[in-house]
């Protein structure tokens, strides 16, 4: 199918693009490692408490794989405006391929490298010897990690459209991402939270996928959350994903 | 033709306020043929380009390209023409054989055939040396090439060319002329937009000139010019202009006179008079000047340029825009 090979090729620019420079895969894995090596130590004397019944280190790494999803699909947007203003993204708007695979092709660059970060993550976590780690609920959590990811890209990518300039972009996604993810519960558990700010919560799609990232990495496949994370996200995804792609039709470059 | 449009209408809205930057272009372009848009900057020559190329939707007007109506067949469009913008459109991390092979799969070519056809175009523009650099190592000719080997990496029957010598030293331009001509000689029709009179004049086969989102003249650069007059001597007086003025209209030989503001500093003003023999014109011009007892500042005697065409379509000079 067309969209399909046209995807990949967009696809397979974008990671050969990633992999020329490997060390900005490393460099977006410093951030949570600063996290787990100097602000996790804080959180063991929690350990079985409200909110922590699942152990401290096994309910702050997941929380912390979803923060790594966040920012680092939330600013994928930059690279395209830089593409945008080289008209690289121009020249291929003029060639027939598909408009869907344009925009979904630097979306699944951005899943992959996603993966591999929280793969990585996960791996360095266990390396602490300080949780248990249930591996077959990590690769269901890894799925919600990828919707994350693939949900904030699309909208990373429709904003930068938009913007056009990183000056303004910079903004826009603090402005976004910060309250997002203060009430999604990855720092504190928002059982610790006063109601109203629970209540808040309560309409954060990413406090759905911490809570189902938490839960699975701890083997309790059977929560609500767990089946309410992937149907939120699911549906955001395919809105904002159709509504990204609309902007790369229309894009002036 | 592989270009006709009919009304071709643009109009931008931006804050509340509408701005009209095409106003109804009719066009056409033919097979094999290197077709320029003349234009200040602000014309309307690179938005008549995007519609033509699909990058975005006219307001009004229709147009077709390659033998696809641009509205309703954009997809057939895209298959048969190439484009190179203004920005290029390469990314510096990327080498380009690697821009080259990912072009052509764009364009449906297999892996192999892509390769293939990338090393042909690679020795063409005579970038084998430089195939497996990054862009970003890249001179500004060299980067220019490629950007145009891009546009042709699927041997498209017609390619759009947005401004391609902005920017490009003296020599690179000249490359890049005997580039365009070469491509032309191989059966690539070029449409190019340029703010260039010498290049208007010199690699165009036919151009039609652009202001103000309207085209107000069309056809060879030779045609343009003989319109306007067989030659142009351009009088200056420091005083008395307005008078020489009526003494020079009142002859029958001189077919217009154009009559230029005073340079403040010099406090000269140039009479353009379009005659159709400079030579044969002269004597009498001086003797109706000596009889007036005016003095001319200075004296030109030229063949017309496209600036003149543009000048007197226009009332203003190209050459002053810049």
């Amino acid at each position: 199918m067309k969209v399909v090979r046209d995807t990949w090729l967009v696809y397979s620019r974008a990671m050969k693009l990633n992999l020329k420079q490997p060390v900005w895969l490393i460099v977006m894995l410093v951030q949570p490692i600063y996290f787990l090596f100097l602000f996790a130590p804080l959180l063991e004397p929690m350990d079985g408490m409200p909110g922590f019944e699942n152990g401290a280190m096994e309910t702050f790494v997941p929380g912390l794989i979803i923060m790594m999803a966040l920012f680092g699909s939330a600013f994928v947007g930059f690279g395209l405006i830089a593409e945008l203003r080289q008209g690289v993204i121009e020249r291929m708007r003029v060639t027939p391929i598909s408009r869907v695979a344009l925009m979904l092709g630097r979306t699944f660059a951005t899943v992959s490298t996603t993966l591999f970060q929280s793969l990585a993550l996960v791996l360095l976590a266990a390396l602490t010897g300080k949780l248990d780690i249930y591996w077959a609920g990590v690769g269901l959590m890894l799925l919600i990690v990828m919707l994350t990811a693939f949900m904030l890209a699309a909208l990373s990518l429709g904003l930068a459209i938009i913007l056009k300039s990183e000056d303004a972009m910079g903004p826009v996604i603090n402005t976004l991402v910060q309250p997002i993810m203060l009430i999604s519960g990855i720092m504190l558990p928002m059982i610790m939270a006063p109601a109203w700010l629970q209540n808040v919560a309560d309409f954060n799609p990413f406090y759905y996928a911490v809570q189902a990232s938490r839960d699975l990495f701890a083997g309790n496949l059977g929560t609500d959350y767990v089946w309410q994370a992937p149907v939120i996200l699911g549906a955001l995804t395919i809105l904002l994903v159709w509504w990204a792609t609309r902007k790369f039709a229309r894009a002036v470059a | 033709m592989l270009i006709e449009t009919k009304g071709l209408k643009k109009v931008f809205k931006s804050r509340g306020k509408e701005v009209e930057a095409v106003r109804g272009v009719d066009l056409a372009v033919k097979e094999g043929e290197v077709f320029g848009l003349l234009g200040p900057n602000g014309a309307g020559k690179t938005t008549t380009m995007r519609m033509l190329s699909t990058l975005i939707e006219p307001t009004e007007g229709e147009a077709t390209v390659c033998g696809h109506d641009l509205a309703r067949d954009a997809a057939g469009v895209r298959r048969d023409i190439g484009y190179v913008g203004q920005a290029g459109g390469t990314w510096g991390e990327v080498t380009a054989r690697e821009e080259l092979v990912m072009q052509g799969r764009l364009y449906g070519m297999s892996k192999k055939r892509a390769q293939a056809r990338a090393a042909d175009v690679l020795e063409s523009f005579q970038l084998s040396e430089y195939a497996d650099r990054n862009v970003k190592t890249y001179s500004g000719g060299q980067k220019r090439r490629l950007d145009i080997a891009l546009g042709i990496m699927h041997e498209p029957k017609l390619l759009f060319l947005d401004e391609p010598t902005t920017g490009l030293d003296p020599q690179s331009r000249a490359h890049m002329w005997d580039e365009v001509r070469a491509l032309r000689d191989r059966g690539t029709a070029i449409f190019l937009t340029t703010h260039y009179l010498d290049e208007a004049d010199a690699l165009c086969d036919r151009l039609a000139i652009i202001d103000h989102g309207e085209i107000v003249a069309e056809g060879t650069p030779l045609a343009l010019k003989k319109e306007v007059a067989g030659d142009v001597v351009a009088v200056g007086v420091t005083d008395r202009a307005a008078e020489a003025r009526d003494l020079f209209d009142a002859k029958d030989f001189v077919r217009e006179v154009e009559a230029g503001e005073p340079d403040p500093a010099t406090g000269v003003a140039v009479l353009r008079l379009y005659v159709d023999d400079g030579a044969a014109a002269l004597p009498e011009l001086l003797r109706t000047l000596d009889g007036a007892s005016i003095s001319p500042a200075s004296i030109e005697l030229h063949r017309p340029s496209l600036d003149d065409v543009f000048l007197k379509q226009t009332g203003r000079s190209l050459r002053e825009e810049k």
